[in-house]
C-alpha cells in the first residue's frame, strides 16, 4: 500500500510540472491558435537564468523573480518577431516556426550559459515528509502548490477580470473582439508573456529536483503538449488534470511494469483516449462551418 | 519559350535528372557523393511526405518511425530470417505499409493538433521499442548492418566504384522512380481526390470522395516511401541506431517538406538538399549551428510561407518580360 502511495506522490509531483507546461501551452493556443513548441524552452530559461543569477550572488528569491521576468520578455519577443509577422499561416507552418524558435533559443542558451547540468538548493531543505509510509520532498510540495496556485490564478483571471475575458474573446472570434474595441495584438502579447512566465516558474520549481541544462526543454514540451491534448486542448482544468494524469501514468508504469517504457505508457494512453474521444477528455467537440 | 509548353511533370523530372547528372561534375572528393546520396535518400522520404502533407493536407510528426522500420528490417531480417538485405527493403516497405494501414484509420479521424500529437505518440512508441529491445536491436548504441554484396557484384562485372559513388547513383535512381510515381499520382483521379481533401474535407465528401479511404491511402503510400528511404540509409551506412526513428528526425523530414514547398515534388528535393547539406556547412560555425538553423527555419516560414520553390517561382513569374 505504501508502495502505491509512493508512486502516487512521485506521479503528482512530476505531473504538476507537466500541468504547468500544459497550462502555458493552452494560454497561447487559446489566444492565437498556435501550438508553441518552444514552450519547453521557457522552462529551461527559467531554470538556467535562476542558476546563473544565483551563482553570481543574487539571493535565490530575487534570482527566481528576475528569471521569470527575463523569460517573460523572451516570450513577448517571440510573439512580436516570429508569430505576429506570420499571421494567417497554416498549422504546419506555425508548428515549424515555433520548432525553429525552440532550436534557436536552445542554441542561444548553449552560447550564453553553457552545456553543463546545474541545480540550486531546494526552497525548504531536502528532508522528506513521511506520510503513510511514503515520502514526499518539500520541493515536491512546492511544485504541486505552484501548479494549483497558477491554475486558480488563471481561473480567476479568465472568469472575473475584464482583461481575461478580452483574451477569451480574442480566441473565440478575433474580428468580433476587435469590433468591440479589444486590441487583439495586445492580448496575444499578453498571453505569450503570461505563458512564458508560467513556463519559467515551472523551471524554477523543478530545477532543484531534476537539474537543468540547455536541452531539457524538448522532453518537457512533448509531455506538456500531450497533457494539454489529453485534457482537451484549450481547457485550463483539462490541462491541470491532463498533466497530473500523464505524471501518474508514468509513475505507475515505472513502478509496476517497466521503467524503460514509462515514456511510452503516457503516449499509449493518449492514443487510446483520442481514438475514443477525438477531442480529448474535457474538450468541446468542434463544429465546422461549411 | 518552348520550355513552358512542357507539362510541369516532364519539367520536374528533367530538372531532377539534370541535377543528378551535373552535380557530380563539381564534386571535389568522394565525401560529396555521400552527401549527395543522403540528399536523395532524404528526398525520397520527403516526396512521400509531399503526398501526405502537400496533396492530402494531413500532418505527421511521427514519420521517422517508418524510417526506423525500414532501417531495422534491413538490419534484422538478413540476420534472423536469412533473406538478402536487398529483399529486406521490400519486407520493410510491406511492414511499414501494413502498420500504417492498421493505425491509419483511427489516427486519421483526428485533425490538426490532435493528429499531430497522435502521430507524434506513434513515432515515439516505435522509437522506444527500437531503443529498449536491446537484445534484438542493440539498444541506443545501434547495430551493424550486413553488406548488400552489390559492390562485390559490380566489381566482378568489371566496374570499380567506391561505395559512396555507388550509393549516389542507387539513391538517385530510387528517388527518380519515387518522383515519377508521385508526379503521376498528382494528376490521376486519386491525386485529384487527395488534393480535394486538402481544400475541404466536407466539400470532398459531398462530391462523393471517400474521405477516410483516400486519407488512409496517402498515409500508407507515404509510409512506404519513408520506409524505403530508411532501408537505403541502413544499407549505405552499414550501421543503424534508433535516432533515425526519433522525434527530431520526424521534425527534420517535415521541415524539409514545408521548406521547399509542401505541394511540389521538386520543392521536396530542394528542401531535402538544403537541410541535409546545411549541417555540413554549418559545422564551420561550431557553436552557432543551432542558432543559424533555427533562424533559417523561422525566416523561410515567415517570409516564404508556401516554401522556397513556389515563392521563388512566383517572384520570377511576376518579373516583367
Amino acid at each position: 500500500m505504501s508502495e502505491l502511495l509512493q508512486f502516487f506522490f512521485s506521479g503528482i509531483t512530476v505531473g504538476a510540472i507537466y500541468s504547468l507546461v500544459a497550462l502555458g501551452f493552452i494560454i497561447i493556443y487559446n489566444s492565437s491558435g498556435v501550438v508553441n513548441f518552444a514552450q519547453g524552452e521557457f522552462v529551461m530559461l527559467g531554470g538556467m537564468s535562476t542558476v546563473f543569477l544565483f551563482n553570481a550572488g543574487v539571493p535565490l528569491a530575487i534570482a527566481a523573480v528576475a528569471a521569470i521576468l527575463i523569460t517573460c520578455l523572451v516570450g513577448i519577443a517571440l510573439n512580436k518577431l516570429a508569430i505576429e509577422p506570420a499571421k494567417g499561416a497554416s498549422v504546419v507552418t506555425l508548428i515549424i516556426i515555433t520548432i525553429g524558435a525552440s532550436i534557436f533559443i536552445r542554441g542561444m542558451a548553449q552560447l550564453v550559459f553553457d552545456k553543463q547540468f546545474h541545480r540550486f538548493p531546494s526552497f525548504s531543505g531536502d528532508d522528506p515528509f513521511l506520510i503513510g509510509g511514503a515520502t514526499i520532498l518539500p520541493q515536491g510540495v512546492w511544485m504541486i502548490a505552484g501548479a494549483i496556485a497558477v491554475f486558480i490564478g488563471l481561473f480567476v483571471f479568465f472568469t472575473y477580470s475584464l482583461t481575461g475575458k478580452a483574451v477569451l474573446a480574442t480566441s473565440n472570434n478575433k474580428l468580433a473582439a476587435r469590433l468591440v474595441g479589444i486590441s487583439t495584438n495586445m492580448m496575444m502579447t499578453l498571453s505569450f508573456g503570461l505563458s512564458a512566465a508560467i513556463g519559467a516558474l515551472a523551471g524554477v520549481l523543478v530545477t532543484p529536483i531534476t537539474l537543468t541544462s540547455y536541452d531539457v526543454g524538448i522532453a518537457l514540451a512533448l509531455k506538456g503538449f500531450a497533457a494539454a491534448i489529453l485534457g482537451g486542448m484549450g481547457s485550463p482544468f483539462g490541462a491541470l488534470v491532463g498533466g497530473i494524469l500523464v505524471g501518474l501514468i508514468e509513475a505507475m508504469t515505472a513502478g509496476y511494469i517497466s521503467s524503460e517504457y514509462k515514456d511510452a505508457a503516457s503516449f499509449i494512453v493518449i492514443l487510446a483516449v483520442l481514438f475514443v474521444m477525438p477531442n480529448g477528455i474535457f474538450g468541446r467537440s468542434t463544429i465546422d462551418r461549411v | 519559350m518552348k520550355l513552358t509548353k512542357l507539362s510541369p511533370k516532364i519539367l520536374t523530372l528533367l530538372a531532377l535528372a539534370l541535377l543528378v547528372i551535373i552535380a557530380p561534375m563539381f564534386f571535389p572528393s568522394s565525401f560529396y557523393y555521400r552527401i549527395g546520396a543522403l540528399i536523395f535518400i532524404n528526398g525520397l522520404a520527403v516526396i512521400g511526405l509531399v503526398i501526405l502533407v502537400g496533396y492530402a493536407g494531413q500532418i505527421s510528426l511521427g514519420h521517422a518511425g517508418f524510417v526506423g522500420i525500414g532501417a531495422y528490417s534491413c538490419a534484422l531480417a538478413p540476420e534472423h530470417l536469412g533473406i538478402s538485405p536487398v529483399l529486406a527493403v521490400f519486407l520493410g516497405a510491406f511492414l511499414s505499409g501494413l502498420l500504417a494501414w492498421l493505425v491509419g484509420r483511427p489516427i486519421l479521424r483526428l485533425r490538426g493538433h490532435y493528429l499531430a500529437v497522435a502521430t507524434l505518440g506513434f513515432g515515439i512508441l516505435i522509437y522506444m521499442v527500437l531503443s529498449n529491445e536491446a537484445q534484438w536491436t542493440g539498444g541506443p548504441d545501434g547495430m551493424a548492418v550486413q553488406a548488400t554484396g552489390l559492390k562485390a557484384l559490380l566489381k566482378s562485372m568489371g566496374f570499380k566504384v567506391s561505395a559512396s559513388e555507388m550509393w549516389y547513383w542507387i539513391a538517385a535512381v530510387v528517388m527518380m522512380i519515387g518522383a515519377l510515381i508521385a508526379l503521376n499520382l498528382h494528376t490521376s483521379p486519386t491525386g485529384r481526390a487527395l488534393r480535394s481533401l486538402h481544400d475541404s474535407e466536407v466539400a470532398a465528401g459531398t462530391v462523393g470522395v471517400n474521405v477516410a479511404n483516400y486519407k488512409l491511402s496517402a498515409f500508407v503510400i507515404s509510409a512506404i516511401y519513408t520506409s524505403v528511404s530508411g532501408s537505403e540509409l541502413a544499407l549505405m551506412n552499414r550501421f543503424i541506431s534508433p535516432d533515425v526513428a526519433g522525434f527530431l528526425h520526424s521534425v527534420e523530414l517535415l521541415t524539409m517538406t514545408v521548406l521547399g514547398g509542401a505541394a511540389t515534388v521538386f520543392g521536396a528535393v530542394i528542401g531535402a538538399a538544403i537541410l541535409t547539406s546545411l549541417p555540413q556547412v554549418l559545422t564551420v560555425l561550431h557553436d552557432f549551428e543551432h542558432i543559424v538553423l533555427g533562424l533559417i527555419m523561422m525566416l523561410v516560414m515567415i517570409f516564404m510561407r508556401e516554401g522556397l520553390v513556389p515563392s521563388l517561382a512566383k517572384i520570377l513569374r511576376r518579373r516583367p518580360k
